[in-house]
């Protein structure tokens, strides 16, 4: 090899590709030895500045008192001021005049999102698509009104459904008939609908009063929607919601948030769902 | 007898080899001085230089009120004439360097690396910094002789001005560079009153020790052992790829012209062994010893040695754009008949067709939907279906639109949030949320496409509008 080296004198290692390409056994360039002692230089510097070396119970803080926590908290005030700005113009704004503002709602839409994802995704469905047995939020039927304020309301003191089980009170024949109404969109037009006083609640055309709360038995939604619907109204007249005294009872209650979100939070969150499907 | 043809012969013969000895290979110790010699080639060269000339030229150029062609990057938008181009149409960006790159792999499958010989700005910048050192230092001897000289005031003086010269086109080139991203007039304006930004200060910067750097000092090295282009396009160089080539069978045995002997007589092939293709190369290449990774294609080499063998009475093209196929007794394959003409050209067409449907679809405003996917759809209270949509619109004006969206005339179509119409901002992107409802039993299938439109005039009356296909899904 050493006898036929096309480059001679020029301290090759002998080691050639590709005609040219050769391996160098030189010192390393000044230049590169500059960089190198630099860069050790940088790291003894780093090691004052900087937290750096691990010990037994800790490690050197370096004087600048940098921590990591510390860059993530500044980073989180810079957030807030930039959505400070916000905030102070939503604290003196109802709720609805958030919804006629068009910037100010798609703000609040997006940051209350975490909200809605902390405290009611978890029966409402993440985009208000309801879960089984609990109400979709993203239609247009609201059992107690889909007003922003309505909603500000059912969110703050929380809902509680009533409907006394009627299983003593109807023969089996009967239930057969009611179900039957209620399926049909027209519960008004059977005469058990008065006798039995379910137009007390549901309103002496069926259409549900939301004051009470009690659902609309004439449109297209069922607030216990299953897959065998005449099953399902059946087992509500038959057991209720909520009531007591019928261990069958079917449970409605939407939990009371006055108590554990702020007033804003809460204001942020009816919009947040008025926007799902436009509210009412 | 006034002429004598032979003892013409001999002063052409010592001439040529009054400098055969200076002439080194490149092995990267010693700095190559390559000489400048005329000819067509280098005709060609210095036209194909010309294309950098709009480098520095065009950021002047004015539209409207604006620069013709500006990169807008803090605004992020890109002007073309009196097109604006958003990030959103920046696909076409890739489709034009997919056009770039097939371009360099189909021009160097066919001619070798012309890009190198005579586009690479390494190459022109280089070749523009040495012209100048010729006209300052002389002929590649005396700068060699120069260098090694004494420092005397005389070439300090020379030195000092080959340096300025070369600074000031190094930073020529950085502002030339910069004022594609921001306005030339400007830039010039607050460079003189220093108010120019860091950002374009750094720039010019890195532009001038870059320029400086490479074009005055690492020259050749560049791409010897820098760049990665030499080495990407020396693998698309194949049998078939025409190339500067030297004619070995016919140049083979090289042999010196002898003062006083006749061409009759001669036993030696065409190459005098003058050296002067060497001396021409810039990379310092000896092209007799075949292609090689060092040769950048520049066919300033074919100029000095059709020179000589003009001088010499002998044939010219010894060293000549050829094929190793050719030179060695194969036809030439026909273009038509090489799958890679193929294969490159319809890349290239493609990427044309696709930046061309680009432009002409370019609209001052876009909407995209976006289909909510949980739920899919909502059932109301009326048994309609509701769908949930995201309309983003795109403005890429430069003011306020009213835009009006609709959706088209589907019976029982009722269409929520689009009463009043969205105020697209100028440049950006406006969201708006909508729904559609359409009755239970109007719907066929379980999913059905669904357009949307958007209409607005600009501050002129013009009409602009766009259109985006969605779907309505519904319950199966
Ligand atoms: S090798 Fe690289 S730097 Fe040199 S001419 Fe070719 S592309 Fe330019
Ligand atoms: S060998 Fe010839 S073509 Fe190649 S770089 Fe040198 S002068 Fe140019």
């Amino acid at each position: 090899m050493a006898d036929n080296n096309p480059f001679p004198g020029e301290n090759n290692t002998g080691h050639i590709w590709d005609d040219n390409l050769r391996e160098l056994d030189n010192p390393a360039p000044r230049w590169w030895m500059i960089a190198f002692w630099a860069s050790i230089l940088w790291v003894i510097g780093y090691a004052i500045l900087y937290p750096m070396i691990p010990g037994l119970s800790g490690y050197t803080k370096g004087i600048m008192g940098w921590t990591q926590m510390g860059e993530y908290k500044e980073g989180l005030d810079e957030v807030q001021m930039v959505r400070a700005e916000f905030e102070t113009k939503l604290q003196g704004m109802t709720a609805k005049e958030i919804l006629a503002d068009e910037g100010l709602s798609s703000y609040t839409v997006a940051s209350a999102k975490v909200l809605f994802g902390d405290n009611c995704a978890a029966c409402h469905g993440s985009n208000g698509q309801g879960g089984p047995g609990y109400p979709v939020l993203a239609d247009d039927n609201w059992i107690y009104g889909g007003a922003v304020e309505t909603i500000e309301q059912s969110i703050t003191n929380g809902r509680m459904g009533i409907m006394p089980a009627q299983a003593n009170l109807l023969t089996d024949e009967e239930l057969d008939k009611l179900a039957a109404a209620v399926m049909s969109g027209n519960p008004a037009a059977e005469p058990l609908f008065m006798e039995k006083a379910c137009f007390a609640c549901h309103g002496p055309d069926g259409k549900g009063m939301q004051a009470l709360g009690s659902a609309n038995l004439t449109d297209a939604i069922w607030r216990f929607n299953e897959a065998d619907q005449l099953a399902s109204v059946k087992q509500t007249i038959k057991h209720g919601v909520n009531d007591t005294s019928d261990p069958l009872t079917r449970e409605a209650v939407m939990p009371k948030f006055g108590d554990r979100l702020s007033k804003d939070e809460i204001k942020k969150l009816a919009v947040y769902v008025y926007k799902f499907g436009g509210g009412q | 007898m006034s002429v004598n043809p032979q003892s013409k012969h001999d002063a052409v013969v010592d001439e040529l080899y009054a400098e055969a000895g200076h002439w080194k290979i490149n092995t990267g110790e010693e700095k190559i001085h390559a000489k400048r010699i005329p000819g067509k080639w280098r005709i060609w060269k210095w036209l194909a230089s010309l294309v950098w000339l709009p480098f520095f030229l065009v950021p002047y150029l004015r539209w409207d009120d604006r620069q013709a062609i500006l990169f807008d990057i803090p605004n992020r938008q890109f002007h073309l004439l009196g097109v604006t181009i958003l990030p959103q149409d920046f696909w076409m960006l890739s489709l034009l360097l997919l056009f770039f790159a097939i371009l360099l792999a189909v021009v160097t499958a066919l001619a070798g690396r012309v890009w190198c010989g005579f586009f690479c700005f390494q190459t022109v910048w280089t070749d523009i910094f040495t012209w100048f050192e010729e006209k300052l230092e002389g002929s590649p001897q005396k700068r060699k002789k120069l260098d090694q000289g004494p420092l005397t005031f005389t070439k300090v003086r020379v030195k000092a001005t080959k340096h300025l010269i070369w600074i000031v086109i190094s930073a020529l080139t950085g502002i030339s560079f910069v004022a594609w991203f921001m306005d030339a007039y400007q830039l010039w304006a607050d460079l003189v009153s220093f108010n120019l930004g860091i950002t374009a200060v750094v720039t010019i910067l890195l532009f001038i020790g870059g320029t400086y750097g490479l074009a005055g000092y690492l020259r050749e090295q560049t791409c010897f052992w820098l760049c990665p282009y030499a080495r990407i396009q020396g693998v698309m160089v194949d049998n078939t790829t025409a190339v500067p080539t030297y004619d070995f069978h016919r140049g083979e045995p090289r042999g010196r012209v002898k003062k006083g002997s006749s061409e009759a007589q001669r036993t030696t092939g065409d190459c005098v062994d003058c050296n002067q293709c060497v001396a021409v190369c810039p990379t310092g290449v000896d092209i007799r010893h075949g292609q090689q990774e060092g040769c950048i294609t520049c066919a300033l080499c074919i100029d000095a040695c059709d020179a000589v063998m003009e001088k010499l009475d002998r044939p010219k093209g010894l060293i000549r754009y050829e094929s190793l196929d050719v030179l060695n007794g194969k036809e030439e394959r026909p273009l038509l008949k090489r799958p890679r003409v193929w294969v490159y050209s319809l890349v290239l067409l493609l990427s044309v067709i696709g930046i061309g449907y680009g432009m002409a679809t370019l609209d001052a405003i876009e909407i995209k939907v976006i289909h909510s996917r949980q739920p899919l759809y909502v059932l109301q209270s009326d048994g309609s279906i509701q769908n949930k949509y995201t309309i983003k619109v795109l403005n890429k004006l430069t003011e306020d639109l009213q835009v009006t969206i609709s959706a088209p005339d589907i019976e029982g179509l009722v269409l929520v949030g689009a009463e009043d119409p969205v105020t697209a901002r100028k440049g950006m992107v406006t969201p708006r949320t909508l729904f559609v409802r359409i009755p239970r039993d109007k719907l066929k299938v379980e999913s059905q496409p669904l357009v949307f439109y958007a209409e607005t005039t600009d501050s002129s009356g013009k009409r602009l509008s766009s259109k985006r296909e969605s779907v309505f899904i519904g319950p199966k």
